[in-house]
């Protein structure tokens, strides 16, 4: 197969799981071998399509003159709602929208003449080359009857309701009688939290090359987390079996969430390229990307919290209110996070909702949890400086020794050690506990800490290994490498299982043709496919074995299969270990060129299920119990600002993240995890943000020069660090995801700093220089 | 972006005389203003006349002062060591603005004529008086936040030129040298080159149709060399100013002789404040006098919604600024 990193040179020993291996994609991307799914230029005829999207928020489209752009050289096709060819399943359609696996939203653009949002394709162009249909579609003249828009939660027209339901969480939900016990709590925070829109802009923008290699036959090489989701979706959408969909996704340029979904583009591709017999490529440009893959929405969060004297959590109520589209009840669900994070005896969440004139907002980097963490810590800091009680010292003294949501002990936590180990790397000894004390010439110095939990999100998925008589093995599994490494730790994690060095290992994803896993998304990823090719290596071994003991020429001949081992690619006597050979002398014996072994590996809860493949030495009650742990991966971030009181910049100068998230499979692509969750943490608390203009409901920033993200000079040195994990309850490779977990609390831990800094509480992200002042015209 | 020609010319005479249309055709020198824009579909050139090949270089000391030609690269001049020792504030303005892929392309020409980053002005689909006379300016009553305060008119608000170096420019009285068709040259004030919106903001600069800049010319004196500009944005780098200030000071016995103080990011234009100097001049150098300074600069502002924090910000911006001098 081509357009894998090949077998590469490594700089990692034998035993390589644990190790900083290099990225074995490395090589590729920077030789730009690496082809991304806008690169596919080489299918016979292919040509270009490019989207055409509204000006205005809301309204009908009254007409759409395209004879100008017809006439150009080289244009093929132009599309509107008015020829569109007719989806077979549409997200239109309620009934419908069952069968997808994979739809963001309950709406599909050039259905009808409504216009939704501002953004929202209207037509799109096919040419022969991509100027051509850039330029023609400049001459598309689009008339809509415009109406007034909505344009969010704070927009004086819209109206907020309460929802049954918010991506499976209800609308409200109690525990114990919050609303109570905050009422008689000795001590009461009240306070409001408020988030800037925010979008993932992963390098890569959108992009779906789409090829009908015969009228049944659709591959589509598409930017998407999750190759059989999307192979899924696009075949009920086109009225195909879903084997006669090919999705193709062989390198990701980041993905953040967004590109966890069948977004409009990636229907529109294949349609254009069925209408004109031609292989279809459609990419989103900078500005489409805003209104093309959703976005994190613009939400204020009120928590009231309530505490004995002490400082021990006695109960909070939580609220959120934000904007969704016109046709979905979606709200990121910050409440689960507030839940579970410390020994809380009552809570109640609610969600309020308000239309608006945009698309559905998304999942975007730690979806609920992000937010969440900035409230609830925001608010345990709050709480610690009222009771005069170190940071780190109120979170202990409300340490969740178990689930509070459920009673589940955890299948493992170490987040005790994440603070101390935390606190020791960063010096947090060192601190002023008074706040607003400490200068640096003119800047103000602060430190601030904050808690880091990510749920373990169930998945299953197999994967095929197969182990040549050479020592060299090609391992598979439809899994996506969003850009984080995912090439990387399964080829240690089936290096090592194979007895193999990792430059043996080739290992093939990104396409529906391997074994299907689900997507890479929500931190399940790692957990899930290195457990799936470990245990299909394990099925390599017993057949291996079963060959040895079977052969009377091998000195295991005669030997019970359960007495003998695999140790560094020799297969050998447990009790005696002299006693053995290497499998390629078994396989050399038998005239097997290769062995393959396939299995289904599970995350999370599922593992231990009732017909779990793995671990099948658990008798009844066992599964029954491991299946009744809560699992979280959990962390800390610790970070110093300075804060310049005449000029209202902020600046992070010192980092340290400790993460405890089961075994770490490689500490440099884990680091990398952190520290970009980390930098993405800081832009969305100190300048990240959308802005929709509050009349006409577009955004006014939606290219990269206005919509800053942190800069390389935004970023001191980060400190990294792991607590390792034995936990033999999350998978068969005790891994926990390390994606997510990395955003979650940072911008609390810069709020908090803001806070030591200036002993002024800044609420509203991102926190830039005006606000910064107007806090500091407040009294401290 | 739609179809246009391209050719290069070697001489002024030959820029000039290549062009078709005065008012519809271009120069493009770095492309990195132009190109932007063009692709966006906010302007629309039928020809392109580059004009990397004029003679339009060196960084020399002359006797008016420092002469920089208009197609020398901003971080060729942002480095070069008369500029960094004669003019800081200068060669501060350059290498804090953009990248240095973009200042390695940009020319000090373009970078005067770049165009205002009013999200407005930047995307076709909304309404804007300066892309589309009349339309209107939702800046107005939307999204002001990164807009100017002084010297604007209800017709737009914008920060007409983002930009740095102008704002440097206009503290230290520099001199353009612009060219027209017929080959004549005039002398023009920076302060004077660019317009004022009223009613008329699609009107920038007095620059003719077909005419070029060929060269800018800073004076010499005590007040460029002990100068500083300082630039307050939303991140350490990559981007444009909230607010800055160029300011540069003669000081003698602990009484300012002389005065220069421009801010950017604040006014519709790259903002002179004479009225800052006037309240320098002849005080001594001490917090008060910079904090009274910074007051009357900002006497006229005309804020918005979300760019009030910019009558705070940008006299404190301008008092650091003076602070820094003032310490040498
Ligand atoms: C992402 C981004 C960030 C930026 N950040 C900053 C910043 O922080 N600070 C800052 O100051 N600038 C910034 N800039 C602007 C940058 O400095 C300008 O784009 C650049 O200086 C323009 O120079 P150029 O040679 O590329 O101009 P071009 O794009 O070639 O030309 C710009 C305009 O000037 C005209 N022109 C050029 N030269 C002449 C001449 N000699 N005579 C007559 N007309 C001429 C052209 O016809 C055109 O209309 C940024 C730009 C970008 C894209
Ligand atoms: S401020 Fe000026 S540039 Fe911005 S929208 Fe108004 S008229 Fe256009």
């Amino acid at each position: 197969m081509d357009n894998e990193p090949q077998f590469f040179e490594t700089n990692a020993a034998p035993g390589v799981v644990g190790q900083p291996l290099s990225r074995v994609d490395g090589w590729a991307k920077v030789t730009g071998q690496a082809r991304y799914s806008a690169e596919y230029n080489q299918l016979p005829g292919l040509v270009h399509a490019v989207l055409k999207t509204s000006d205005v928020a809301k309204g009908r489209v009254t007409s759409i003159d395209t004879s100008a752009a017809q006439r150009q050289p080289g244009v093929l096709a132009i599309f509107t709602h008015e020829n569109l060819p007719k989806l077979a399943k549409t997200p239109n359609n309620p009934d419908d929208r069952k069968a997808f696996a994979s739809s963001p939203m309950s709406f599909f653009p050039m259905a009808s003449d409504q216009v939704h949002y501002a953004g929202q394709p209207v037509a799109m162009v096919v040419a022969d080359t991509l100027e051509h249909a850039q330029y023609a579609a400049t001459l598309l003249k689009v008339n809509i009857a415009a109406e007034v828009p909505v344009s969010s939660y704070l927009d004086p027209k819209a109206t907020s309701y309460v929802p049954k339901n918010v991506k499976g969480t209800a609308g409200v939900t109690k525990r114990g009688d919050a609303q109570a016990a905050f009422r008689s709590a000795p001590v009461q925070l009240t306070a409001t939290y408020h988030h800037a829109t925010n979008h993932h802009n992963p390098m890569e923008p959108g992009a779906t090359t789409a090829h009908w290699e015969a009228p049944d036959r659709l591959t589509v090489y598409d930017t998407t987390q999750g190759v059989s989701e999307t192979q899924k979706t696009l075949a009920a959408m086109l009225g195909l079996a879903t084997e006669q969909v090919r999705v193709v996704t062989k390198y990701l340029g980041g993905g953040f969430g967004c590109k966890a979904w069948v977004w409009p583009h990636v229907v529109l591709a294949p349609l254009a390229a069925k209408a004109v017999g031609r292989p279809v490529k459609l990419v989103l440009t900078r500005p489409q990307q805003f209104t093309g893959m959703g976005h994190r929405e613009e939400q204020e969060q009120t928590l009231r919290l309530g505490a004995t004297k002490e400082g021990k959590l006695l109960g909070i109520v939580h609220e959120k209110t934000s904007t969704t589209s016109p046709w979905d009840d979606y709200a990121e669900t910050n409440s689960r996070i507030i839940n579970m994070l410390y020994a809380l005896p009552a809570f109640e969440s609610t969600y309020h909702l308000a239309k608006a004139s945009v698309m559905t907002s998304t999942s975007t980097r730690a979806p609920g949890d992000m937010p969440g963490s900035f409230a609830i810590e925001c608010s345990m800091d709050d709480l610690a400086y009222q009771l005069g009680l170190d940071p780190i010292q109120v979170r202990l003294l409300n340490y969740a020794e178990k689930d509070a949501t459920n009673g589940h002990p955890w299948s493992s936590k170490s987040l005790k050690q994440c603070y101390a180990r935390g606190a020791e790397l960063f010096g947090w000894s060192k601190r002023n506990p008074k706040n607003g004390q400490t200068r640096q010439g003119k800047l103000l110095v602060g430190y601030g800490m904050a808690t880091a939990s990510y749920p373990v999100h169930n998945s299953v998925g197999n994967a095929r290994v197969r182990l040549y008589a050479d020592g060299r093995a090609v391992v598979q599994a439809g899994a996506t490498d969003l850009g984080t490494g995912t090439y990387t730790i399964i080829t240690q994690v089936a290096a090592d299982a194979l007895g193999v060095p990792p430059e043996n290992v080739r290992f093939e994803l990104g396409d529906t043709i391997l074994p299907t896993t689900q997507w890479s998304g929500g931190s399940t990823a790692a957990g899930r496919v290195s457990s799936s090719v470990y245990l299909a290596a394990q099925e390599v071994w017993q057949k291996l074995i079963k060959a040895a003991v079977m052969d009377k020429k091998s000195p295991l001949y005669g030997a019970k299969a359960a007495d003998v081992v695999m140790e560094k690619g020799r297969l050998q006597l447990k009790a005696d270990p002299g006693k053995g050979e290497a499998f390629g002398e078994v396989m050399k014996r038998a005239s097997l060129s290769d062995v393959e072994g396939t299995a289904q590996g599970r995350y999370g809860s599922v593992y231990k299920e009732p017909g779990a493949t793995a671990d099948a030495n658990m008798n009844k009650e066992e599964k029954e119990a491991a299946a009744g742990y809560s699992m979280h991966a959990f962390g800390t971030h610790f970070c110093e600002v300075h804060v310049d009181p005449e000029l209202g910049t902020v600046r992070v100068a010192r980092w340290v993240s400790v993460m405890s998230a089961g075994r770490i499979l490689n500490p440099k692509t884990a680091r990398s995890q952190v520290i970009g969750g980390a930098i993405f943490g800081i832009g969305s608390a100190l300048m990240e943000q959308t802005v929709r203009d509050p009349n006409l409901a577009r955004y006014t920033n939606a290219d990269l020069a206005s919509y800053h993200v942190p800069v390389n000079a935004d970023i001191p040195n980060m400190t990294v660090d792991f607590i390792d994990e034995h936990d033999p309850h999350v998978n068969a490779m005790g891994v926990k995801g390390i994606g997510e977990i990395s955003i979650v609390g940072v911008t609390a831990a810069v709020a908090n700093a803001v806070f030591h800094a200036t002993g002024r509480r800044l609420r509203s992200l991102p926190m830039t220089p005006d606000k910064v002042l107007e806090a500091l015209r407040q009294p401290a | 972006m739609n179809d246009f020609s391209y050719t290069q010319a070697a001489s002024a005479k030959e820029a000039t005389g290549r062009l078709k249309d005065q008012a519809q055709a271009a120069y493009i020198a770095g492309g990195t203003t132009l190109l932007d824009l063009m692709k966006a579909n906010l302007q629309e050139h039928p020809q392109l006349v580059d004009i990397n090949l004029l003679p339009f270089k060196g960084i020399e000391q002359t006797k008016d002062g420092l002469r920089i030609g208009a197609l020398e690269r901003m971080s060729v001049v942002g480095e070069h060591p008369l500029v960094v020792q004669a003019f800081p504030a200068i060669s501060q303005s350059l290498l804090l603005a953009a990248s240095p892929q973009l200042r390695n392309m940009a020319s000090i020409g373009g970078n005067i004529l770049q165009r205002t980053r009013c999200g407005y002005f930047r995307d076709a689909a909304f309404p804007c008086n300066k892309r589309v006379p009349g339309s209107g300016c939702p800046a107005q009553t939307g999204d002001n936040h990164n807009l100017a305060i002084l010297g604007v008119s209800d017709s737009c608000i914008a920060n007409s030129y983002p930009g740095d170096l102008s704002v440097a420019l206009a503290a230290f009285d520099a001199v353009l040298t612009l060219e027209n068709a017929k080959g004549k040259q005039r002398r023009v004030p920076l302060t004077e080159f660019y317009l004022l919106p009223g009613t008329t903001p699609q009107k920038e600069t007095v620059l003719e149709p077909g005419e070029l800049i060929v060269a800018v010319t800073i004076p010499t004196a005590a007040h460029t060399q002990r100068s500083t500009y300082l630039k307050v944005r939303e991140r350490s780098s990559y981007a444009y100013a909230l607010a800055s200030a160029a300011v540069g000071l003669d000081v003698q016995a602990g009484t300012i002789r002389a005065a220069r103080v421009a801010l950017g990011g604040v006014g519709a234009q790259p903002w002179r404040s004479r009225e800052a100097e006037q309240a320098l001049v002849g005080q001594p150098a001490t917090d008060a006098t910079f904090r009274a300074a910074a007051a009357a600069a900002l006497r006229g502002a005309q804020p918005r919604e979300h760019n009030r924090y910019k009558v705070e910000l940008a006299q404190n911006t301008l008092v650091r600024a003076l602070q820094q001098v003032a310490a040498g």
